[in-house]
């Protein structure tokens, strides 16, 4: 998990222009870092590319819409990395 | 190319899905309203119409990978660069590569190209989401037989 944050934390810093010691594992991308969703999108892209998965974001965001998660589950930075660490594995299944 | 009309696309010449790949065919007409204003005495097609024939052209792309079940909207333009001055009356063929297919969003690369040299290029983002009606869906497919995309990628 550590080197997926290290990871996601690094295109953080690079896509939005925050400084990496801003960001840490309790970051929320939305509430703390105030990334916006077209900037989301770039960090999503480079997500994609760097792990070579596809993030449903449509159903993760059709989940906190339906109340079954809150936003944390996807924007708070640790668990966005663990998130992504399923999809790698299930990728690699 | 009807300018006034956003019609930026005459006919797409290959389309390639598995590919990810598109190329279309595009006229600047010999007169428009455009020139008028852009610019008087020198008429030229307007970088911003030069990118949005880039990304008319990636949306295509994207509408046929989806098989027409949703629409990119543009939301993002990247390193564009408008490379060459383009005229009344030039053609035009401007290319479009699917970089990405995420969820909720598509990446293409896109670049124009006149008697082989290229003349504008960028990387475009476009947000993609169920069609918001009944009505955009129906005008999309009816322009997609005009510009004649090919009848396999019009459903799913």
């Amino acid at each position: 998990m550590s080197s997926t944050f290290e990871t996601v934390a690094g295109i953080i810093a690079e896509t939005c222009d925050i400084p990496r010691e801003k960001i840490t594992p309790e970051s929320h991308a939305i509430n703390d870092l105030g990334i916006d969703s077209l900037d989301f999108l770039d960090v999503a892209f480079a997500i994609d590319k760097a792990f070579g998965i596809k993030m449903p974001l449509e159903q993760w965001t059709q989940e906190v819409n339906d109340g079954k998660v809150s936003t944390d589950e996807y924007f708070v930075l640790g668990n966005l990395s663990a998130n992504i660490d399923k999809l790698v594995a299930a990728r690699a299944a | 190319m009807r300018l006034e009309y956003f019609q930026m696309v005459d006919r797409i010449a290959a389309l390639d899905p598995e590919a990810r790949t598109v190329r279309a065919d595009c006229v600047v007409p010999d007169a428009s309203p455009v020139f008028e204003g852009h610019f008087p005495g020198h008429p030229l097609l307007p970088g911003v119409l030069m990118i949005e024939t880039m990304a008319q052209t990636g949306g295509w792309l994207v509408l046929a990978v989806l098989r027409f079940q949703r629409m990119p909207f543009l939301a993002q333009v990247k390193e564009a660069k408008l490379r060459a001055f383009v005229v009344p009356g030039q053609a035009l063929q401007a290319e479009a590569r699917l970089l990405h297919d995420g969820s909720g969003y598509a990446v293409v690369a896109g670049s124009i190209s006149s008697a082989g040299k290229k003349v504008a290029d960028a990387e475009i983002t476009y947000r993609v989401v169920p069609f918001p009606n009944d009505k955009l869906r129906a005008e999309m497919l009816k322009t997609a037989r005009r510009v004649a995309v090919p009848e396999a990628f019009l459903d799913g």
